[in-house]
């Protein structure tokens, strides 16, 4: 680790103030810690998030789930309000790493992260979340552009992640043997006038898998999907499984979605 | 039942854990010295590079260097490279060629992580930040990391001193044997087999502090070893760090091993060395990025093997070619661990009237590789039993049976295999059929139809292992090659007040001698077993001692320990006649009384032991005293042997094996703890499955780039990964050793990964190689 400066505001204003060019703020912090460590990236300062109370919690109103940027997965997997709402939401963050990682990780390190392979960012493209910066709102569609690139400014930091409720959703994910990272993760939503998919593991940012979408909406079930291959051109390929494979497992990921789905 | 509490049999809870489980265990990182610098190694980025110049200017000014050394610094002080302890000839008579191993590389890099500098710092920061500050001028060299690749004309070559690569190609057995064997066979199975290469991962990784006493020109050296004194041995007389009485090794809690921590490695070397340099206690401990690139790899076998039947499906011959990848440079027993480890275990648990095996032993651009737990054993019963196994399926018969019609029969021991072992005991039907009732053998046929009825594949297989344990007898392994003896030692030294030190030359890293070794002196002294402390890992302290790998140290360290024992009942006998007034003859002992035949006088041990240190009523011609030595030559290695049967179910759509039962039935001869022997199963088919499923140690073929650097791409087996092992123990006492005990330590690794390739072949109707990977499998179950 090289050594940087520490910064531990109470406000979002005063961690906007305290974040310069070449900091970065800690939200958690379970995958850059360890990138620190190794000495693969080196910051002036990091400004921990963990300090400001009003980026934590779970609020539910209506028809939709909000949660704070600095709400762990912990709290996410525990919250009876969550099971009662989107059932899978909770039970995707209660598989996410281990217990540790799972107590310090948050929803918002996780997505403004954006690993091609962590959980988050399929829940939040298949449910048709927002993500409330300290600036603006934005799609969730909009926010994951690509390999570790969100659509956040420099300086800019998410407060808050609302969920539309779904009719029902459920998470699919085949854990790379040794990270326990998905190597492919499929969240399917069953949403008024529509299904949504999302597919995290595979390629090199969350994407969309429009021909499933398409035949879950006239058809919500598992066979609808069983024929539908996604072009493995564009996949990931590495000593785990090959772009091939991912590609079948996407379609076996999703089916098992569909059948889990409440 | 042990005749007294906690003795010999009984399942007592291990004394080391209560300070392992609380956090007050003395890790060699736990150690600290006053004025204490740290040690940092800058590491080849490069599987293969001359080195053009090394520029330290920058380096040496950067902020709390204290000196900065590389290989020519050592070389000038006459400080040697690291040595081969085994020497291995090649058919033609050649000996094995060991290529120069520098601590610090001098002017060319031969694998990623080679050692190019080391940076002695106030801090492990400050020395990093140096490193990073130290310009070398590289040229990349062409490499090969692939065993079967590193013979082959063209192969880019590691060493001018090894040309194709090749460090011996040996032999062992009767070929023309063989070839007339398979000129008559009715049936030949043949496989090429793949045994996987591993990271061996102790949760403690290595670590070293040097210190150097200037008033007494001692040096001392922390480090995590299997074996100080055979570190000591090789620092002194080969490595010329300091002469043997001017060097002391501690190794103190090491937390685990599994052979990785036998070998003596640049790193300790070079620490101890430039604590003297520096002046000052020098502490460097490997981080786990480290660790994989440095730490001793396991295994990496490339082998075509041949089985010759009968028509009834009796063994004629069996004919095995293998590559062994020996890594970059050869390690502290690495020549050994293909050939006299491996190939000598052939023969299986089988009558097979003839075997000829070839090894070709190759240097690769990679870490080197060493023994690994169970080394070589668990090579050789992958080969035999993913035969046998493969044999019985081509000839339509059930694989179980196909052994047992081929099993040494029970009564025909002392058994001499045609690759030079002699078998001492056992009773290998016994073993298959307890582990074939444990595992409801014959109701796998409905297990299977109720797995297809879900479109699952589920599938059985066997693996009946042989190891051989206890190594060794001193002068049968230095007839093939080992630089040294193999016995081991033990002092019992009571106290006046009755309580016991035991001292042993074997060293625990985990695996529970201090529990073990007191229920001994308990059982054969009746000392109260919290009476008994064993003391290890110190060079000062114990007499020497060859160490702990190759499940000796029951074996070898425990009857070093009875021998002291009965030593100390001798001495104890007269000193007992003395004080009773009667002749020594007549008096009897038992768990530590010692009583007139035929009278009710008797005296305990305790009683002795103080007469003995406040003789004032004492033999004339007696020394005071109770301590007695010995030192342990054994007489054959012990034959360890079972059966263990794995189930498991593969889900086609994803290639996913869910190992569902797992059956072991192991015969260890006799067992001082069944508890702690019940962990060491655990543990090993742990290990074992994780090499079937799990692991495997991946280079890029290209660039030679280490891809599995950490635990995000090297896969450990996790609990959850896993079955509940179903363990039981059938026992055919060693007739060579006084406690008639073979060792456990490597079994689970040696047995689990052919009986789980079984099993998984078995579901799949195919062949494939380990690890069975999601993908691999999916894969074959595509095409099945």
């Amino acid at each position: 680790m090289y050594s940087f400066e520490y910064e531990r505001p109470s406000g979002i204003d005063a961690a906007a103030a305290a974040h310069g060019e070449d900091d970065k703020f800690l939200a958690g912090g379970m995958s850059f810690l360890p990138t620190l460590k190794l000495r693969l990236a080196q910051v002036d300062k990091l400004v921990d998030l963990g300090g400001i109370d009003e980026l934590k919690g779970i609020t539910v109103t209506g028809d939709t789930v909000t949660i704070g940027a600095m709400t762990t997965h912990g709290t996410v997997a525990a919250s009876e309000d969550v099971k009662k709402a989107i059932p899978a939401l909770a039970a995707m963050a209660a598989n996410i790493g281990d217990a540790q990682v799972r107590n310090r990780g948050t929803i918002g390190g996780s997505i403004a992260n954006a690993d091609p392979a962590a959980c988050y960012p399929s829940s939040l493209v298949a449910l048709g979340a927002t993500v409330h910066t300290n600036k603006r709102s934005i799609s969730a569609d909009d926010f994951f552009v690509d390999l570790f690139e969100t659509a956040l400014e420099e300086g800019e930091l998410v407060t808050k992640v609302s969920f539309p409720i779904p009719e029902k959703a459920a998470y699919a994910k085949f854990p790379n043997p040794a990270s326990r990272f998905a190597m492919v993760g499929v969240f399917v939503a069953k949403i008024s006038g529509g299904a949504r998919v999302a597919v995290t593991g595979a390629g090199s940012s969350v994407f969309r898998q429009s021909e499933m979408e398409a035949a879950l909406s006239s058809n919500f079930s598992s066979d609808a999907i069983a024929n539908i291959k996604t072009p493995a051109d564009d996949l990931n390929s590495d000593i785990h499984a090959s772009a091939d494979y991912r590609a079948h497992l996407i379609t076996v990921m999703a089916q098992r979605a569909v059948d889990a789905a409440s | 039942m042990s005749a007294v509490e906690n003795g010999i049999g009984a399942s007592v809870t291990r004394k080391e854990d209560q300070r392992f489980i609380t956090g007050n265990g003395n890790y060699l990182d736990d150690i600290n010295k006053a004025g204490q610098a740290y040690g940092h190694f800058l590491r080849s980025p490069y599987a293969h590079a001359k080195i053009k110049n090394i520029d330290l200017t920058a380096a040496r000014a950067a902020p709390g260097v204290i000196d900065i050394f590389v290989g020519a610094d050592m070389a000038a002080d006459e400080v040697g490279g690291l040595i081969c302890g085994w020497g291995i000839s090649s058919k033609d008579g050649s000996p094995h060629v060991a290529p120069p191993h520098p601590c610090l590389a001098m002017g060319s890099v031969k694998h990623v992580g080679d050692q190019v500098a080391f940076v002695v710092a106030e801090s492990v920061q400050e020395a990093k930040d140096a490193a990073e500050l130290i310009e070398v001028d590289y040229e990349e060299l062409p490499s090969v990391t692939d065993v079967r690749k590193a013979g082959v004309a063209g192969a880019a070559q590691v060493h001018d001193e090894a040309p194709g690569n090749q460090c011996y190609d040996w032999e062992i057995g009767d070929k023309e044997a063989v070839d007339a064997a398979f000129a008559n066979a009715h049936h030949v199975t043949k496989m090429d087999l793949i045994n996987n290469r591993l990271a061996p991962n102790p949760m403690e990784p290595r670590a070293a502090l040097g210190e150097y006493d200037r008033g007494t020109g001692e040096y001392t050296l922390y480090t995590t070893s299997q074996n100080p004194h055979v570190a000591r041995l090789i620092l002194s007389a080969f490595v010329n760090i300091a002469p043997e009485h001017k060097l002391r090794v501690i190794a103190p809690d090491v937390g685990g091993g599994f052979g990785s921590k036998i070998f003596v490695y640049a790193e300790e070397t070079t620490t101890i060395w430039a604590s003297k340099k520096v002046g000052r206690p020098i502490k460097w401990t490997a981080d786990r990025s480290e660790a994989f690139m440095t730490d001793a790899h396991g295994r990496d076998h490339a082998t075509h093997a041949e089985m010759a039947f009968d028509a009834d499906g009796h063994i004629l011959g069996f004919r095995v070619a293998t590559k062994a990848n020996m890594g970059a440079y050869l390690s502290t027993f690495a020549s050994a661990v293909p050939t006299y480890l491996y190939a000598t275990l052939l023969n299986g648990q089988y009558k097979m009237p003839c075997i000829y095996a070839e090894v070709q032993a190759l240097f690769t651009n990679t870490t080197p590789v060493d023994a690994y737990r169970g080394a070589g054993r668990p090579e050789a019963t992958y080969v035999v039993e993913r035969m046998m196994e493969r044999a019985a399926r081509d000839m339509n018969m059930d694989p179980t049976d196909l052994r047992m019609k081929n099993f040494i029969a029970p009564d025909a021991y002392p058994y001499e295999t045609p690759v030079i072992m002699t078998y001492d005991s056992g009773d290998y039907p016994q073993t298959l059929n307890l582990a074939k009732n444990m595992i409801s053998y014959d109701g796998f046929q409905a297990r299977k139809a109720e797995s297809a009825s879900r479109g699952k594949l589920r599938g059985i297989g066997s693996a009946a292992y042989i190891e051989a344990c206890g190594i060794a007898p001193s002068a049968a392994v230095g007839s093939l090659g080992a630089g040294v003896g193999l016995w081991e030692s033990a002092e019992v030294r009571f106290n006046p007040t009755g309580s016991v030190t035991v001292f042993t030359g074997s060293h625990s890293h985990g695996q529970g001698h201090e529990t073990t070794f007191a229920q001994l002196i308990a059982d054969k002294l009746g000392v109260p077993f919290d009476n008994v402390e064993v003391v290890h890992g110190d060079t000062t302290k114990v007499p020497f001692g060859m160490g702990t790998y190759g499940s000796r140290s029951l074996a070898v360290g425990g009857s070093a320990i009875v021998k002291a024992a009965d030593k100390i009942v001798e001495k104890a006998k007269k000193i007992a006649a003395h004080l009773m007034e009667a002749s020594a003859d007549d008096i009897e002992h038992a768990h530590g009384v010692f009583s007139v035949a035929g009278t009710d006088k008797q005296l305990t041990i305790g009683e002795i032991a103080f007469a003995a240190y406040v003789p004032h009523n004492y033999p004339e011609d007696l020394e005071p005293g109770l301590a007695e030595n010995a030192f342990y030559d054994p007489l054959n290695f012990t034959f360890p042997a079972g059966t263990h049967i794995a189930e498991v179910e593969i889900d086609p759509a994803t290639g996913v094996v869910e190992v569902v039962d797992w059956a072991a039935a192991d015969d260890f001869g006799n067992v001082i703890n069944p508890m702690i022997v019940e962990g060491q199963v655990h543990g090993g088919v742990a290990q074992g499955i994780g090499q079937a499923l799990l692991e495997g140690v991946v280079y890029d073929d290209d660039s030679g780039q280490l891809l599995t650097g950490s635990y995000m791409d090297y896969c450990m087996p996790r609990a959850d990964d896993l079955p509940n092992f179903k363990v039981e123990a059938t026992n055919t006492p060693c007739p060579s050793n006084p406690l008639g005990v073979k060792g456990c330590g490597e079994a689970g690794a040696i047995a689990a990964p052919a009986a789980l390739m079984n099993a998984i072949t078995d579901a799949l109707g195919k062949e494939i190689d380990m690890p069975a990977t999601p993908e691999k499998v999916w894969r074959a179950a595509q095409s099945a």
